[in-house]
């Protein structure tokens, strides 16, 4: 299948208000063709909201959505052409697979021959071929998001939107889909906005990964960037930094070392920060028991997730440490924690 | 046969059991007031004041008089309960995507609430030769001679539409709000244009729904008796199954008679019923719903 001819998609400063709250505040953004975008935030984030606005289910309150040179945010979602898969899959439960898949082909009175024909090659793409004739409340739930993703894919669309696609299915499942989802995307290479609030799923499904806050770009990078550089406090936060400690900076030549307590250890500048307040933010599977740890904890629980344990502690002040350990620990047991400099990320305060 | 389960256990199991009991003085109401009554009159029925066992059918089946009232009836309830449900769907649909559906759902409804004898009131007064509306075109010029909207056909159809909406537009706005909203979207994301998304998602979808609807109103007009009585010509045009029954039984008092009319009006309405559920079969009857049950 071959898809629409674009180069990238521009959003300018995309808002949208429901009465006096503000959803989406002026998200800018450009997908190259062929790019996989996910959509990254907490609930209520306009993540959800974001994607209504570029299928044209919500209309702007300001800003504009351009693809190409063609201007598009005042066109209703029929006129668009993109793709959408729904988080409730909605598909129509009184047509079987096959109907389903061949409405929008359908829509745009294609020939039957050639209806038939891309209707088929959709069903092979996603493995459908003993379900083809059943109705959508016949088969699984992996096997209706199938379903969802091939109907949306089969008008060969410019760009294929995703809203929370596998929050549905159970956690094996997710896993089956996610590669597969990534499988199509490689193989048809349409563009793809996928929102999600699932961090792994981001991370593992999109060439660049844009964190939403309160309806506001907060960064935009690819996975690894992301995973390593969070730009400020709060996406580290939600990228997997569970220890974000207030904390104090002292600039020391080339490094920064932070105090966090009565401990001080060695990190590094993300933010331009000034000596004086500050924020370390470090993963749970970095800050690791070890000789002269600078964090002096006490184990409040252990749990085992097969080759390590991780675990809460906490200091004599009272602050709550995430940390892994390789051998078992027991509660109460006081550890001595700590970081390398490298996966130590301060912020400003 | 300590090891059989009990019988109260196995019973439950079939939803037999204590609670089952509550339905009691349901099941009481529905003997004495329903299943008697019919049984009752079904009896009466075969026992005419004169003549064999099925003298009153035959009597009702070879007088015009008589049976042409069951023509008469269809000839108003059916155009009645189809421009209801055809007028419902486009409300319902538009009501659906309002924020104050409360309000205009509670003006709809009013007409259920002000009964059949104040709306034919209000209709002799509005559309009578010498009401308002006749006042008014006759005033403008915009009609010769008073127009005729009582006292026939046309003053017990307009009555039933005006009594009879409200019913049908309830029902059939529960249906409408059952179809989740992500379906029509989804049709619009792959091209549908509004006609198309009503012809291939909404209507199939509603179609069933629509089917109980005609069914629980039509019952409701084919038993009109007061807008027939008041509004009508009840002796020529619109001497509807019930007025006949009427007449038998309270100006020939011929019970036996008035029930086998009425014997005759239950079945024209099961056959119909059954006619159209059955019909229902043939369309798809599944979940209103885009995504796992």
């Amino acid at each position: 299948m071959t898809h629409a001819d674009f180069r990238a998609l521009h959003l300018r400063g995309m808002s949208r208000d429901f009465g006096l709250l503000n959803a989406l505040k002026g998200v800018d953004l450009t997908v190259e063709r062929g790019e996989f975008i996910a959509l990254l935030g907490p609930s209520g984030c306009g993540k959800s909201t974001a994607l209504n606005c570029l299928a044209g289910l919500l209309p702007l309150t300001a800003g504009s959505i351009w693809l190409d040179d063609k201007r598009i945010d005042r066109l209703g979602p029929e006129d668009r052409g993109f793709g959408m898969v729904f988080q409730n899959y909605a598909l129509f439960p009184h047509m079987n697979v096959r109907r389903n898949i061949g409405f929008g082909l359908r829509m745009q009175r294609r020939v039957k021959a050639e209806i038939d024909a891309k209707v088929e090659e959709a069903i092979r793409l996603v493995r459908l071929g003993a379900q083809a004739e059943k109705l959508p409340g016949q088969i699984s739930g992996g096997q209706q998001q199938r379903v969802a993703i091939a109907r949306a894919i089969v008008v060969e669309p410019p760009l294929v939107l995703m809203d929370e696609p596998l929050s549905n299915l159970d956690a094996k499942l997710r896993l089956e889909m996610r590669a597969e989802i990534r499988r199509i995307h490689n193989l048809l290479g349409c563009a793809t906005i996928y929102v999600t609030h699932d961090q792994d799923e981001a991370l593992s499904l999109a060439d660049r990964i844009v964190v939403l806050r309160d309806g506001q770009v907060r960064q935009i990078g690819t996975p690894e960037v992301l995973y390593a550089r969070p730009a400020h406090a709060d996406v580290a936060e939600f990228m997997g930094y569970r220890n974000v400690l207030p904390a104090r900076a002292m600039r020391d030549g080339g490094i920064v070392r932070v105090s966090v307590g009565q401990a001080t250890f060695a990190g590094t500048l993300v933010d331009d920060v000034n000596d004086g307040p500050a924020l370390a933010a470090i993963r749970p599977e970095d800050l690791t028991p070890r000789d002269g740890g600078p964090l002096a904890a006490n184990v409040r629980t252990a749990e085992y997730r097969g080759r390590d344990f991780y675990g809460v502690a906490v200091t004599a002040d009272g602050t709550e440490l995430f940390f892994r350990a390789e051998h078992r620990v027991a509660t109460g047991e006081t550890l001595h924690l700590g970081a390398d400099a490298s996966r130590v990320l301060v912020y400003a305060a | 046969m300590s090891d059989r389960v009990p019988l109260s256990v196995r019973l439950s199991q079939r939803g037999l059991d204590g609670v089952t009991l509550l339905a009691l003085p349901a099941l009481l109401f529905v003997i004495a007031l329903f299943v008697y009554p019919f049984l009752y009159g079904l009896v009466l029925s075969f026992k005419p004041k004169v003549g064999g066992l099925f003298a009153n059918y035959v009597t009702f089946f070879s007088d015009p008089f008589l049976y042409s009232t069951i023509g008469k009836t269809l000839w108003l309830a059916v155009p009645v309960t189809l421009l209801n449900v055809a007028l419902s769907v486009p409300v319902a649909l538009r009501v659906r995507l309002m924020r104050r559906q409360r309000l205009l759902t509670t003006i709809l409804v009013i007409p259920i609430t002000l009964g059949t004898v104040l709306v034919a009131e209000g209709m002799l007064n509005y559309l009578g030769p010498r009401g308002w509306l006749n006042r008014f075109l006759l005033e403008f010029g915009l009609s010769s001679s008073p127009v005729r909207l009582i006292h026939n056909y046309w003053g017990v159809f307009l009555s039933l539409v005006i009594t009879g909406f409200p019913f049908t537009f309830l029902l059939t706005l529960s249906y409408v709000t059952g179809i989740d909203p992500s379906l029509e979207q989804a049709g619009a994301m792959l091209g549908a244009r509004a006609r198309q998304r009503f012809n291939e998602i909404l209507l199939p979808l509603l179609v069933p729904g629509l089917i109980v609807t005609f069914c629980l109103s039509f019952v409701q007009a084919f038993s009109v008796f007061p807008s027939a009585v008041l509004l009508g010509a009840p002796a020529g045009d619109t001497r509807v199954i019930s007025v006949a029954a009427y007449t038998a039984a309270f100006e020939d008092y011929d019970y036996s008679m008035a029930s086998a009319i009425a014997m005759i009006m239950a079945f024209v309405q099961v056959a119909i019923v059954v006619a159209l559920l059955g019909a229902q079969k043939l369309v798809y009857r599944g979940p209103a719903g885009g995504g796992k049950g």
